[in-house]
């Protein structure tokens, strides 16, 4: 493994040694682009951070040039590590992270700024989180680097599949289930393990392994999905049996709902299991079904449960709620954070981010929104969607259904992500609490997210790596007078 | 497989584009209705990150002032001498927003008036805050607080509005009770909460209301100077005669229209317009509102500047009405400012300046200069004619009318050496209106000659005097003492 960094879509790592020999022909590794665009993601976020700074009239000193160039330095040891053990990583991807992180940690700062001082109803004092969330953004690099170096193929994963699934929906559901001196409820949600002094997420982890275990599932079991069973409305609808998964997938978005009241994870949960189905068995009637389950459910919770019926409320009409406990009061202060913002925004440092309730973490965008208006809201979703389509690109490029599967769902659960918090946070769709990917203070969120960033750039080295040594042409028979290659048949 | 991960792709830009399309809403097509939203304090937060300008008085005296703090909002809006000017400022209030000339001028005096634009874009330049531009009364200090005094000595409910009348420039305006702005400007929360609920509670007696452009009472006699003119200008004179009886029938009707007391107006059948209006005889502006029809009575008022939709003085004023006038019976009501006829104290005072002026009725105003931060003017109120309500002529025909009628007035406090025209009204209202205390109304000028202040003095519910109250008696005093201060102080 050690004497080729390279890792091959086919065959084992290591039968590429060839690219080193003929560097003409070598593919571009685009490590100096990635090198160049996170310099220019550093420059941003120093400038974010000096504009920060003196519209809160606080002294610019050397000090802000250093914090710059110690967060460049910390991507570039994240640049060096892709430059190691994943060379032809997508060059885009790194950047992209690179800068919504940088984005979040000066904003997170900025928050404290405003909340500075503010004494809480149980007679707490706000604690600064920006210094904590910095620590947490170099673990997450760790393990960013630490899964490149010790994951060389992605396919490795796929052998581990039941193992991944049966440990992921432990996490997931552990909080649910555990009594409340461990497993805290806050915000309303319990999803939440306190284990001394630390506060894990596990449902954020458990995204991931719970994605590991479906694409290596439906990729072993791919056939029995395609087989058709009764044709109904145009569709192939699936045979009874074959409903188990997307069924157990079902119980368990609705068990989150019920045991944790985390409406935003399980309608996350639910929508990356229909994706990998869908990519899958490329079949329509499986998304059908499944928005039919999830609504049939939705619509059953809605009238059994008050902190959804709460919820869906506050969507309708938030003012006329404003003044309800748990009621409108926090999304109308974000529309009114986002509509006074306006075109062009406060400016950073400038808006009133202390007048929404949880601004650093589920409500960050809102915050964004409105010191950096409509032009800097929608330079961040453009942001988020270089680096889903950029992952789905990878997804499409690699060769093995594995990383195919694994891949598209990566880069969705990333972009459905964004759609269900921030199309929370200006009332596009009732508010669920989720975080932002890259963005919300959490070490939780975090530190999954680096690791899913790790998958998703091993899966793209894979794609972008040179398929097989180019020997030299003009040595190669003629097509011709080839024999005929019995391919094994697909899995 | 690409296939539906292409369809996936798709759906994620959809997704993005889902969200663009409601930032561009909530941000763009939309923004204002949720930047204007009351509960949205940001604007005006930002409006106290910013050191917002002062309202002076005519002789410079500052009435609202600001204050640098080291809590969260820079700047606290500071009162002197708070309830005597806190119809005219009105308040600034972090929860609870603004009232009066606060709000009136309010993008003047938080700097983003398009006026301030170039000095806003220098202090950009320069890396100065911003400030706002200061407002200048046409308030008299003096004349203010005397009637202010008047009003609150003996503790009535009501209002002072004086006028000059030349130029339209209002010289006092009060209303009792008031209010300290300052408890509402505090920014202790918890300090503007109990203010509040103490300043809306019942027994306040609505303190936070402007009576002097927002409350609208029966004119009760003060309207017979309106149905003079009105007569004047159908071709009557003062020598005009009326009926004198104690008590007539409202045409086709059983019910009486008495004198005050049920009094002869003269010891004939018939008596002269100057005598009626002197007296205050009903019976005879009965008649004359019976004569001069509806129509006209109407058109008059409405020279007069009755049902003034939009008027502002930067403050808005409720419309004055003479109300629906069905038939003769509420016509002769209507003749002695009773029936529906309801008026704010403001525009008594400009019937009274109007009069005074010779029949032009000039625009009330409240601010006489607009200046910059750096004291500069901006702007200047000049004075407006809004129309000839009346010939100069019968001007001063009604004008002599009026001196009778302050020489046939009781009450305290005549002027010494100066000659004053002025009508009284005591006011019934109420379902019974023989039980309530009625309003006591005194509209005056002075010097009668060459009349430098018209003011107009709303005592409501008879004051100290209850059921027998007059306007003579409780408003009248109040009245002559406003004008004294300010003839005096010349």
């Amino acid at each position: 493994m050690k004497g080729s960094p390279v890792p091959t879509g086919e065959g084992s790592p290591g039968a590429s040694v060839a690219t080193s020999t003929s560097p003409g022909l070598r593919a571009p590794t685009r490590r100096g682009t990635e090198l160049v665009m996170l310099s220019f993601a550093a420059g941003l976020v120093t400038l974010a951070l000096i504009l920060v700074e003196l519209n809160q009239e606080r002294s610019l000193s050397l000090r802000i040039l250093y914090l710059g160039l110690a967060y460049l330095g910390l991507f570039a040891c994240a640049h060096l590590a892709v430059r190691r053990w994943a060379p032809y990583a997508d060059p885009a991807i790194l950047p992209c992270v690179a800068l919504l992180n940088g984005l979040g940690l000066v904003v997170i700062h900025r928050i404290d700024l405003a909340m500075e001082g503010t004494v809480f109803l149980d007679g707490s004092v706000w604690d600064p989180v920006a210094f904590k969330q910095v620590i947490w953004t170099a673990i997450g690099l760790l393990l960013f680097a630490a899964t490149l170096k010790f994951l060389p193929d992605h396919r490795m994963l796929a052998r581990f599949g039941y193992t991944f699934g049966l440990v992921g929906l432990v996490a997931l559901l552990l909080p649910g289930v555990l009594p409340g001196f461990i497993a805290p409820t806050i915000n309303g949600a319990k999803i939440w393990l306190r284990i001394g002094p630390l506060s894990i997420q596990p449902g954020e982890f458990a995204k991931i392994l719970l994605m590991v275990f479906f694409a290596a599932f439906l990729v072993s079991k791919r056939d029995l999905f395609t087989v058709a069973g009764r044709r109904f409305l145009g569709m192939d609808l699936p045979r009874a049996r074959d409903l188990g998964p997307l069924f157990a997938a079902w119980g368990v978005t609705v068990a989150v709902m019920v045991l944790q009241k985390d409406l935003g994870s399980s309608l996350l949960f639910f929508g990356i299991v229909l994706v990998l189905l869908y990519i899958a068995t490329e079949r329509a009637a499986w998304v059908v079904l499944g928005l039919g389950l999830f609504s049939g459910g939705a619509v059953i919770a809605w009238k059994l449960f008050t902190h959804v019926q709460q919820r869906v409320s506050n969507w309708q009409d938030p003012i006329a709620r404003y003044e309800v406990i748990g009621g409108g009061y926090q999304i109308s202060q974000s529309l009114f954070g986002l509509a006074t913002g306006g075109i062009g925004g406060a400016g950073l440092g400038a808006g009133r981010p202390e007048m929404i309730p949880e601004a650093n973490t589920d409500f960050i965008t809102a915050v964004i929104g409105e010191e950096l208006g409509f032009v800097g809201f929608a330079a961040l979703l453009l942001i988020y969607m270089v680096f889903a389509l950029r992952g789905l690109r990878s997804a499409i490029a690699v060769r093995d259904s594995f990383g195919k599967l694994l891949g598209g769902g990566l880069a969705f659960a990333v972009c459905f992500q964004v759609f269900i918090v921030v199309g929370g946070v200006t009332k596009l769709i009732p508010m669920t609490g989720i975080t932002a990917p890259f963005l919300s203070y959490g070490g939780s969120s975090l530190l999954a997210n680096y690791i899913l960033v790790a998958l998703l750039l091993r899966i793209s080295a894979a794609a972008r790596s040179p398929q097989r040594a180019p020997k030299p042409k003009p040595q190669q028979p003629a097509i011709a007078d080839q024999h005929t290659v019995m391919v094994e048949r697909p899995k | 497989m690409n296939t539906p991960l292409r369809r996936v792709g798709m759906a994620m830009m959809v997704m993005i584009l889902l969200l663009l399309g409601n930032a561009t809403w909530v941000q763009v097509i939309n923004a204002d209705e949720w930047r204007k939203n009351a509960y949205n304090k940001r604007v005006l937060l930002d409006e106290y990150a910013r050191k917002r300008g002062l309202i002076t008085v005519a002789d410079g005296t500052v009435i609202a002032d600001v204050k640098e703090t080291t809590d969260r909002l820079r700047f606290l809006r500071t009162y002197n001498n708070g309830p005597v000017y806190a119809p005219v400022t009105g308040y600034l209030s972090v929860t609870y927003g603004t009232s009066g000339m606060e709000r009136a001028e309010n993008d003047l005096l938080n700097g983003s008036d398009d006026r301030l634009l170039a000095r806003r874009i220098s202090a950009l330049i320069t890396g100065r805050d911003p400030v706002g531009g200061n407002v200048q009364l046409t308030l008299d200090s003096k004349v203010q607080q005397v009637a202010y005094d008047q009003l609150t000595a003996k503790g009535f409910t009501g209002s002072v509005v004086a006028i000059k009348p030349e130029t339209g420039e209002i010289l006092a305006m009060v209303s009792t009770p008031s209010y300290d702005p300052n408890a509402l400007a505090s920014h202790d929360v918890k300090a503007q909460a109990e203010a509040w609920t103490q300043l809306t509670s019942k027994d306040a007696n609505d303190p936070l209301v402007n009576r002097a452009t927002q409350a609208l009472y029966p004119a009760g006699s003060t309207l017979k100077v309106v149905v003079a003119a009105a007569a004047l200008a159908d071709g009557k004179n003062k020598d005009s005669q009326y009926t004198a009886k104690g008590t007539v029938k409202l045409p086709n009707t059983q019910t009486d229209l008495p004198n005050f007391n049920g009094t002869p107006c003269g010891p004939g059948e018939t008596v002269s317009m100057e005598t009626a209006l002197a007296k205050s005889c009903n019976t005879a502006f009965g008649e004359m509102a019976g004569q001069v029809g509806a129509s006209k009575l109407r058109r008059q008022a409405e020279k007069f500047g009755f049902n003034d939709q939009d008027l502002r003085i930067p403050l808005a004023v409720e419309p004055s009405t003479l109300g629906a006038i069905p038939d003769d019976a509420a016509l002769w009501q209507t003749g002695i400012g009773q029936r529906d006829v309801l008026i704010t104290p403001l525009e008594n005072a400009v019937v009274a300046a109007t009069i005074a002026n010779g029949g032009k009725r000039m625009h009330p105003y409240l601010v006489s200069k607009l200046l910059g931060p750096d004291l500069k003017s901006i702007g200047d109120t000049e004075p407006d004619e809004v129309e000839t309500a009346m010939s100069s002529a019968n001007a001063a025909a009604l004008r002599d009318m009026m001196i009778q009628s302050e020489i046939n007035t009781g009450g305290e406090g005549r002027l010494q050496n100066v000659q004053v025209a002025s009508k009284t009204g005591t006011a019934e209202h109420g379902a019974k209106p023989l039980e309530n205390k009625p309003h006591a109304w005194y509209i005056a000028f002075a010097p009668a000659q060459k009349p430098e202040i018209a003011i107009a003095v709303i005592v409501e519910d008879g004051g100290d005097r209850g059921l027998g109250a007059t306007g003579g008696k409780v408003a009248a005093p109040i009245g002559r003492a406003v004008m004294n201060a300010y003839l005096a102080g010349r």
